[in-house]
This record gives C-alpha cells, structure tokens and sequence, in this order.
C-alpha cells in the first residue's frame, strides 16, 4: 500500500509542473496590459516603466517563469501588485476560511446527497423517487448566485436571524462563525449534494440487483442492515472519489458563493486578481489549489484501499 | 522579522483590547461597504476611488473643499500666490501631531512633497510637476516655487497630492509605508485583512477631535450592489457608497435607509480615434460632421431614463451642467435625427455608415451602448459593438487600436483634470490624438491663470472649437448615490464622492 500511494506521489510532481508552466503562459496570453491598470487613471509613462522593471516584465516569459518558480519552491510566490502584500500570507490568511466554507458545504452536501440517494434507490419508482429527482435536479439547476440573494433577502433582511454576509473566523467566536458560514455553505452543499444523491441513487440500484444482496435477504437478516452494511459499503467506492473530485468544483462554486456573501476566501481573491490583473497572486493561488486537489485525488486513492480489501493484496 | 512580530503583536493586542471594549461601545463603531476593497493604503501609491474613501478618515490634506467645490483649510490654514504666480506661500495650522506623535509642521510638509515627487513608486508625479523647489520659511510657514502659474495646484493639495503622513513613518517604512499608514487625521490605522476588512480607530490627539462620534470605523468591501443594500438593511453594515439606481425604489421603500445623492466629478462618454495610428484614419476621425451626428442622433433623456433609472445628469461636456464651469452657450443638445442624416449626407454618406464601438463587459456601459446603438441606427449609423474586458479596452486605447471607445473618467476637483490631459496635443492621455493649435493655447492659458474669469473666458472658448470637433461625444454624468441608516445624522454628500465623518452623529 505504502510502494502504491509512494507511485502516486511521483507521478502527481510533473503534473503539478506542468499546471505552473499553463498557469503562467495562460496568464500572459490574456490580452491588457497589467500595469496600465495599475498606474491609475493618469497612467504616468515614467511610473509605468518603473513598474515593468521592478516586476520584471520586460524579461523575457521563460527567464520570468524561472525566476517565479525558483523564487516559488523556496516558499516565496511574489508580493501583490495590488495591494504588495506577500501573496504566501494572502494565501494563508484566506486558507482556513475556504477551507471551513468547503468543510461545511461538504457536510451539508453528503448529509442531504447520500441518504436521499438511498432513499430514492431503495423506493425507486415511487412518489419518494420522483420527489427526490425533482429537488436533485432543481439543486444542480439553480444557480448559486441568485439562491444565495434569495437566501439573503428572506433570512436576513427579512426574519433577521443570520448575519447577511462577511467572515467571522472561528477562533474569535466560534458560534458566530458558523452563523455567519451557514447560509453559504448550505448555498454551496445543496449544489453538490444534488450531484451525490444522483450518483449515490445509481450506485445503490446497481448493487441492491446483485446476487449478495439477494442472499443476504433469504439468509432473513433484516432490511436496515442489508441496505446499510451489505448495499451500501459496496456502493460507497465510488462515492468517495466522486466526494474528492467535487473538492473541484467546490473550489469552483466558492468563486461565486463568497463574491456573493462577501467571505474573504480562495475564490474571492482570486476573481479580484485576476481583474486586477494581479499575476503574482493568480499564480500562487492555482498553484496551491492544484496541490490540494492533487492531494484529495491521493486521498481518494487512499480511501479506495481502506474501503475495498481487495486492493490491498496488489 | 522582529518588526512584522512586533506588528503582530501590537495588531493581536490591538485586538484583543478591541475586542474587549466591543460589547461596551459596540454602538460607536461606524461600519461603511465599500464597492471593493482598495489597493496600497500609501497616498503616493494608491490609484483607488476606495481607498480615497478610506484616506478621508485617516490623513488629513493640506487644503479641502466644500461641496460647491471651494478650496478651503485643512491642515494649510492661509495661502497665497505670488504677483508674478511662480510661487505659493502657505500658513500651516499649529498643534497638530500625526498618529505615531510626530509633530506637524513645515518641514513635515516638505518631507512629504519630496517623497511625492522622489519616491519610485510613487502616482502623484505628475500632480506636483509644477514645484521646483520647497522652502521651509519657519515652523509653520511654507513657500513652494513653481516652473510655471499653476492654478490647479491647490486642487491637488485637496486630494490625495496633499495628504500628509509622517515623515518618520515614511522614512522607516519607505515604499511598504501601505502596510501601516501613519497619517494625522481623525482616525489611526488599526488593522486590514484583505477583501476582508479596514479597521481604524479614533485618534485622541485629533486636532479636530470635538467634530468625531465615533470609536472606530471600519471599512467592508461587498461589491455586489444587491448584497451591499441588503447588508444595510439587515444592520450588518451602516453606510453604502455607490447605491446601483436600480436599488433606489428598494432603498427609498424602507423607512430605516435614507439615500443621499451628488452629481460625480467624471464623465462618460465615447472618445473617437481621431488621429492615433492608422486606425483614426477613418471617415469617423477625420470628418467631425459624423461625430456630430452621432451626438445627435441619440437622445441623452432617454439614455438617462432607460438605463439609469432616471438618476444619473445627461451631459454634453467635460463638466456637468450644474458645474461653474459648463458653457451654457451649449446646452445638451436635443435628439435631431433629421439635422444627424443630412450632417451625413453632407459628409457623403446618404446611405448609412458604419461605426465599431469598444465597451467594457460590464453590465451598465453594455447597456447604455445597446440604447445608443438602436438610436443611432435610426439615423443611419450602424454601429458595431465590441466588448472588452477593461484592461484591455484601455490597452487597446492606448496604443490607437479602436475607432471609438465608450469610456469615462472620475473626475477632478479643479477643470483642468477634466480637459487638459485629453484635449491637448501633449496631454498624457489623450488617445484620440486630437491636436489644435488654438485648443492648445487657450487650455495652457486657463492652467496657468489664477483669475477664475480668464479660466472661465479660456473654457468656454475651447467649448466653441471642440463642440464642432467633438472628439469626444459626452453623454451622461454619473450620480453618486449612498444610503445609510437613518438613524446617521449629519452626513454631507460632496462631488468628490468622499465621505467625511466631521459632524455625523448617531441620533439617540
């Protein structure tokens, strides 16, 4: 097991260099000129010159991309052009909050995606079913931004029970924190967790045709523990990597959920960098990400292997 | 290292102390969104509407101005041109320390003005390009000789050209002084999380400490307009800047939000290439009767109507019709659909033309060009959108790569900044590339005079000549919109878009 997550390692290291080197060419493909946002409105030829030199943008892409990723493996991503904050404490400052944004939309999605999935595969034809396809479907179609205004407009500035928008962290009151997190994660898990129903459903129907299953009922065990430890265990395999491929789109839906509620996370810096045509921060901010979902990719793996002892003697 | 750990640990301190003291004065925190979070908190840096907004807490400028725009004392309290208008002498007000216990004084002014025109970095080069030289006269008297009259100074000394930090700060911190703004206004910095927040807290030794309510403030970037508006109303926040008019009705309904308003400083307009590269070699940059029949051919009441909710001032100049300086001799001109054809068939288009417009891909300027457009076509002009992300709307500008470009500008205090830079053959910005001798001359004479009749004279004159050249064709002032709680009294809506707490209260 060890020999087999150590393979996966070495192979994650050239993606993850060849994810540095697209970031950074895709970045300097986008047509506008960086810095001609960033001398004001004046646009001061002598400032602008200062600036190209001090962010070495005269150099040529590939001496720039050295430069970036030798700087990049000892810890140091560059400053802002922005704002000349490092962008290595932006990324740890806005680290914890889309982790805990994630964390929470991950809870809500797999508490209301998986037991609905089984519902509706174990009921499948009936009302149950149907019901449960219908508000699958309405979650993976309504857009996260217009559900979270609405979730804003009736929560807060109607009843007034949660805050409208903004980031407590939790280590300086936890409860409001999770007040303050609540509206966007459930905007944010109810997306996914119409994926996981949609996937769990088809999972479980799968296997509750199969043989076993159909042993375990004559052998009269009863139906809670033939649904829930002989079906659903089966099942769960491919659920665990579809869990850790939607740290993905998590990430994606974070983009819109925190521009939304205004939560100083991941997406939010980096849609502001990249109008802002913020390089330095755009980078380290794929850069980091590609990691993450490289490592969830590892963990699924790891998951696999835990789940299902057959993998285990290869 | 030791010094970001002593900043650390001041910044928890800072904190927890705040943290403490909230339940007591939760009251007198003053929380204001803003549309984004700004860049560099370092004056001679920073190139941000919002963060001007946040320097009006905490540096104060030499000089400011009232809402009718009149230049009057701040941290300057006398000044005077000489005869001959190559200098400026100004009296500086006494007592006054900046955050960090720095006193205030004539040669602080002088470290500042050099650290402007010095500093690598620094934006407001060219703001103070007309001072040679500074001379300290005494503690709290100052002279600054200029290359040439420069009547637009004081305008600069009101803004950000003009804010004071203290000279030690700036001379430790150098070019990282945004990390820690240490200035002399009502309120010193606390901390910043970006996109996050900006805390600053109430300075005790304020010179004008009496005219402050309130603790804190503190500052929110929400940048949709939507949740900024719901965010006042649920009291999570308790001021806005730039309301959308499409909230106003919302806004207005709710009897806790009052809604001030204030026509901006800038413009929008579309600036035409009319001489910048091969491309502004066109009909439409070289025959202004096309030009003019475009700014006939839309309705500018309509524009107002359709797209802005009725909030916003239909314009035809660099300045809006309620400015000193407008030329009432050109009144925004009525829609002539007729008079735009036979300008047309003059020109030796009977049949129609065809124009290509670039516009940012932002909903309100994609909006307002689809109304222009339909107006247009009814008069023969076909205009061909294209959508651009901003930067390179400007990029493409820049380098003479349009044929006409919907575009604006924010405004200055003093005329000038809103005509020179564009309308002059040298001007920094001037991407049309328009060039006129007489333009030239009654633009550099309206500069260098301190007498407003001969400015005003020289302004209306130019009107005359670029009214006929239109290179660019004007279309709507911007109004500033804010909504707060109702229960702020005391808040002054200036055309600078600034928010000064000087005199707003919290009624019991």
């Amino acid at each position: 097991m060890l020999a087999f997550l150590a393979r996966r390692v070495l192979i994650a290291i050239p993606t993850i260099i060849l994810i540095s080197v697209f970031v950074f060419a895709l970045q300097k493909l986008l047509p506008g000129d960086p810095l001609l946002v960033l001398a004001g409105e004046e646009r001061d030829p002598e400032v602008l010159e200062f600036l190209r030199e001090k962010y070495r943008l005269n150099d040529p892409i590939p001496v720039q991309y050295l430069a970036w990723i030798g700087n990049a493996l000892q810890g140091d991503l560059g400053v802002s052009l922005r704002t000349n904050q490092p962008v290595t404490e932006l990324i740890a400052q806005k680290l914890p909050v889309t982790i805990q944004l994630a964390v929470m939309s991950l809870i809500f999605a797999l508490v209301i995606g998986i037991p609905a999935g089984i519902l509706s595969a174990v009921r499948k034809g009936t009302v149950t079913d149907y019901i449960a396809n219908v508000v699958a479907l309405s979650g993976l179609s309504i857009p996260n931004f217009w559900l979270g205004i609405m979730l804003i407009l009736l929560v807060s500035v109607k009843w007034q029970l949660l805050p409208a928008s903004g980031y407590v962290p939790l280590s300086e009151d936890f409860w409001q924190s999770i007040k303050t997190m609540l509206m966007p994660a459930f905007v944010l898990g109810t997306a996914l967790a119409a994926t996981l129903m949609r996937h769990t459903r088809s999972a479980m129907l799968g296997v509750l045709s199969a043989d076993y299953v159909r042993t375990a009922r004559a052998k009269g065990l009863s139906e809670r523990v033939v649904i829930l430890k002989h079906a659903l265990r089966n099942a769960l395999t491919p659920i665990v990597t579809l869990t850790a491929l939607l740290f993905g789109e998590l990430i994606a839906g974070a983009v819109l959920t925190e521009q939304i509620f205004t939560i100083p996370g991941f997406g939010k810096l980096v849609v502001d960098a990249v109008f802002n045509r913020d390089y330095a921060v755009v980078q380290g901010i794929v850069l980091v990400t590609a990691v993450g979902f490289i490592f969830m990719n590892l963990l699924a793996d790891a998951l696999y292997v835990v789940l299902n002892p057959r993998l285990r003697e290869q | 290292m030791t010094q970001v750990k002593t900043l650390l640990t001041t910044a928890l301190i800072g904190a927890a102390a705040f943290g403490l003291n909230a339940g007591a004065a939760a009251a007198k925190d003053l929380r204001i969104a803003l549309q984004e979070d700004p860049d560099v908190l370092d004056p001679d840096q920073s190139r941000t509407f919002v963060g001007r907004i946040v320097y009006a807490s905490l540096c104060d400028k030499l000089v400011d101005i009232t809402p009718g725009l009149e230049i009057i004392p701040q941290l300057a309290t006398e000044w005077e041109y000489s005869e001959d208008g190559m200098s400026m002498t100004m009296k500086l007000r006494e007592g006054v320390v900046f955050h960090d216990g720095t006193p205030f004084d004539a040669e602080a002014v002088a470290a500042n003005i050099d650290r402007s025109q010095t500093l690598d970095e620094s934006r407001r080069k060219s703001e103070l390009k007309s001072i040679t030289g500074v001379e300290v006269l005494g503690p709290y008297e100052i002279r600054f000789n200029l290359a040439a009259p420069d009547a637009t100074l004081l305008a600069q000394f009101a803004d950000r050209a003009g804010m004071m930090m203290s000279p030690t700060a700036a001379a430790a911190a150098g070019a990282d002084f945004g990390a820690n703004p240490v200035c002399s206004g009502p309120f010193s910095f606390g901390e910043r999380v970006a996109q996050d927040k900006i805390v600053l807290n109430r300075f005790a030794d304020y010179w004008n400490a009496d005219a402050i309510a309130f603790d804190s403030v503190t500052f929110v970037p929400i940048p949709d307009t939507t949740v900024r508006l719901a965010n006042l109303q649920s009291g999570d926040i308790d001021m806005l800047e730039r309301l959308a008019p499409s909230d106003i009705p919302q806004a207005e309904s709710d009897p806790n939000v009052t809604v001030a308003s204030e026509i901006s400083l800038g413009y929008q307009g579309i600036t035409f290439n009319v001489n910048n590269g091969e491309r502004g070699d066109t009909p439409w940059g070289n025959d202004s009767r096309l030009r003019r029949a475009l700014s006939l051919a839309v309705d500018r009441d309509v524009i107002n109507q359709v797209v802005f909710e009725n909030a916003f001032a239909p314009g035809n100049q660099p300045f809006p019709p309620n400015s000193p300086w407008y030329n009432t001799n050109h009144p925004v001109p009525a829609r002539d659909v007729e008079q735009a054809r036979a300008l047309l068939a003059e020109a030796g288009f009977p049949d129609g033309i065809d124009l290509e417009v670039q516009v940012a891909n932002a909903n309100q300027p994609q909006q307002l060009m689809q109304v222009v457009q339909s107006m247009a076509a009814e008069a023969g002009i076909n205009i061909k959108l294209t959508a651009k992300e901003f930067a390179t709307l400007l990029a493409d500008q820049s380098a003479g790569d349009y044929q006409a470009s919907q575009v604006g500008w924010s405004g200055r205090v003093d005329p000038d900044g809103n005509i020179h830079q564009f309308m002059t053959t040298n001007g920094g910005i001037n991407d049309s590339k328009f060039s006129d001798p007489k333009v030239d001359e009654l633009l550099n004479a309206a500069r260098v005079s301190t007498d407003q009749a001969v400015r005003k004279a020289s302004y209306d004159a130019s009107r005359d000549i670029l009214n006929e050249a239109q290179p660019i064709v004007y279309l709507y002032h911007q109004k500033l919109l804010w909504a707060l709680n109702s229960k702020l009294q005391g808040f002054t809506a200036y055309p600078d878009g600034m928010i000064r707490l000087e005199g707003v209260t919290w009624a019991e």
